[in-house]
């Protein structure tokens, strides 16, 4: 998840295919994210590096569409139905995901684990 | 090379231009070779060019027999622009100011001046006695005409006779208090309303009296405490216009509705008072009383130098024709003015590069003047300081043990003086304020800053900024008598986009007057527990 400037980001992500659940009128997915271009990302406390400004998943509703497909606390999402989520302000990431028009989103999250059970599998 | 010349008034001949007009322009502006002003004129060798007003503007040239003979030295002369001084047009205007304020101190006629003074004061006594009489007279007539048929009244007629003498005491130091004290100004009219009240008084007084007259001293009445209550009733009805009195002069114009925007025509001060409701003649006394505590002090040798610079401006390029007369189609003469042909480019060009020269030569001097200014004032400061060290209160145990070496404050401040007094001076005169302050009233300025323990930069305050007209002596103000020039009757109010003027002899005041708007003011609550704040540290948004 560490990031070297002018290099591309490579991380170990997960796919995570999430169906939107309507409640009254809205779509919800039951998280709740974080971060973004513009916070203050030495808040964030989930992120390895505190320079990361990137989107985390802060809150996972018990029982949510986002919990049964597999979501977890401390996500990173680094994107969204194919659109980029490493280097947008809060206010975008929060209006991709919560598009009416979309009814299921797929998410690509990166942690921590996840590169460790690589490395584990690989040794 | 004469600098020293005094050679004027001779006749004017045609112009010549060249080495000649040179010279004579030089002899000239040598003249007043005792301004103390050093600057150069670089003069066209065209024509006249000092805008000096009683000259004429022809040169002044010199007889022509001894000219022949000087030419060759005058053409050798190289420096002969930075000797030279400037006339300006101060000279001459600054001898007749002089001239003038003398002559105007002894011009009042000093009985005319006298009655306008006191007669207001000798009409009020009169109306103030004739007030006090009146209700006296009406309580001792009966018994004096009738006494025989008068009936007697106990208590309530004591009661009655102490009202009234209560109410004619305070009446008494009412009208003395509003009326009847030393007026501190002339002013050209009578206010209105005094006069009004006046009459109203003299109306009220008349009435009773033929009242009285009718009824009680005809009829020869009986009722002596029907008379005293008439007295009692008399003396409240003069209470109450007393009152109004009071209401009319006094508190109308406490309340402010007026903006006033006073500027000062020699050097542009401006100043802004809030006035209420009143007469134009009055709103010009108050502000004269404003101007004598706010203006700095008006000095007409701060004002020289831009004189200096209209003159030069004045006296630019002038076109002369050479082709004759068909040519004299269009304005001619000052610099600017063009006349048809190839000549208008030349002069406008010449124009503009002249003016460039204007404002880069202000640019300059003021900055240099600044500078000056500025090392003098430093050298002031540290003079001061110096001296005030050297001097120190003594003790009261110490004033037993030592009687030798003991000053009074006067000697203390003579024996510091001294050491200041170079740099003192020096700074007073580059910023041309020596003629405000003499060397005795520096000296009491230092005793009073001794006396009351205080610093040097306490002492220097006073030199080193002009400070109100008001505190310096009566023969610097320039403005003891004042002219209030006005569209409007003097006596008519205030009113929105009024314009009147004070003159006096070397300066005067433009007043305008604005009202103030109506002012519009809505409340609105706020609940102290209203004031709530979330930290929005970082955001969490749930999708």
């Amino acid at each position: 998840m560490s990031f070297i400037p002018g290099q591309p980001v490579t991380a170990v992500v997960q796919r995570i295919e999430i169906r939107k659940l309507r409640q009254g009128e809205h779509l919800i997915l039951g998280f709740s994210i974080g971060g973004g271009i513009d916070q203050d990302p030495g808040q964030n406390p989930f992120s390895e590096d505190k320079s990361d400004k990137g989107i985390y998943v802060t809150r996972v509703t018990p029982e949510g569409p986002a919990e049964v497909a597999g979501l977890m606390m401390g996500d990173k999402v680094m994107q969204v139905n194919g659109w980029d989520m490493t280097m947008v302000t809060h206010d975008q990431a929060r209006k991709r995901l919560t598009k009416k028009n979309e009814d299921v989103v797929r998410l690509l999250v990166t942690r921590k684990s996840l590169e460790q059970a690589v490395r584990h599998s690989m040794m | 090379m004469d600098t020293e010349s005094t050679h004027s008034g001779y006749s004017n001949r045609s112009n010549r231009h060249g080495e000649q007009s040179r010279r004579e322009r030089r002899k000239l502006s040598s003249k007043d070779s005792s301004r103390s002003e050093r600057s150069v004129i670089i003069n066209t060798p065209y024509g006249p060019t000092q805008a000096s007003p009683n000259h004429n503007s022809e040169p002044l040239l010199e007889v022509p027999t001894s000219v022949a003979g000087d030419e060759a030295p005058s053409l050798q002369d190289d420096n002969w622009g930075e000797t030279t001084t400037a006339v300006t047009g101060t000279s001459e205007l600054s001898l007749s100011q002089e001239e003038v304020v003398g002559l105007g101190k002894g011009s009042e006629d000093g009985l005319r001046q006298g009655c306008r003074r006191y007669a207001p004061l000798a009409l009020g006594l009169c109306v103030g006695l004739l007030v006090l009489a009146t209700p006296l007279a009406f309580l001792v007539l009966p018994a004096v005409l009738w006494p025989a048929r008068l009936q007697a009244c106990g208590s309530a007629c004591e009661g009655l006779f102490l009202s009234v003498s209560c109410k004619l005491l305070i009446l008494l130091l009412a009208v003395w208090a509003i009326f009847l004290r030393q007026a501190h100004a002339s002013l050209p009219r009578v206010c209105v309303y005094r006069a009004l009240l006046a009459i109203l008084t003299l109306l009220l007084t008349l009435s009773y009296w033929l009242f009285y007259g009718v009824r009680i001293l005809d009829s020869q009445d009986e009722d002596y405490q029907g008379i005293v209550q008439f007295a009692v009733s008399l003396v409240d009805s003069l209470l109450f216009v007393h009152y109004l009195a009071i209401v009319l002069l006094e508190l109308r114009q406490l309340q402010s509705c007026y903006s006033l925007c006073v500027i000062r025509s020699t050097d542009g001060e401006t100043r802004y008072y809030n006035l209420g409701q009143l007469s134009i003649q009055r709103a010009a006394l108050s502000l004269l009383e404003f101007y004598y505590r706010d203006f700095p002090l008006h000095n007409p040798a701060l004002l020289s130098a831009s004189k200096h610079r209209a003159a030069k401006h004045l006296a630019g390029l002038k076109v002369y024709t050479v082709d004759g007369p068909g040519n004299l189609a269009g304005p001619a003469g000052g610099s600017g003015g063009s006349q048809v042909g190839g000549h208008s480019r030349a002069m406008i060009s010449a124009a503009a590069r002249r003016r460039d020269a204007t404002h880069n030569e202000l640019y300059y001097e003021e900055a240099d003047h600044d500078r000056r200014v500025r090392k003098r004032r430093a050298r002031l400061v540290v003079a001061v300081e110096e001296a005030f060290m050297h001097v120190r209160r003594m003790q009261q145990e110490e004033q037993k043990a030592s009687p030798g070496d003991v000053m009074d404050v006067r000697e203390a401040a003579l024996a510091i003086f001294p050491s200041m007094a170079r740099a003192l001076q020096k700074y007073l005169r580059t910023t041309r304020r020596q003629h405000c302050h003499s060397m005795d009233s520096i000296q009491r300025h230092l005793a009073f800053c001794l006396t009351h323990n205080m610093s040097p930069k306490a002492f220097l305050e006073a030199y080193l900024s002009p400070g109100p007209t008001l505190q310096y002596g009566r023969e610097r103000w320039m403005a003891g008598q004042w002219t209030l020039v006005s569209e409007a009757a003097v006596t008519s109010g205030l009113k929105e986009d009024t314009v009147f003027s004070l003159r006096c002899l070397d300066f005067s005041l433009a007043v305008t007057v604005k009202s103030i708007p109506y002012i519009q003011m809505t409340e609105e609550y706020v609940d102290p527990k209203s004031h709530k704040f979330t930290l929005s540290l970082q955001s969490e948004t749930s999708v």
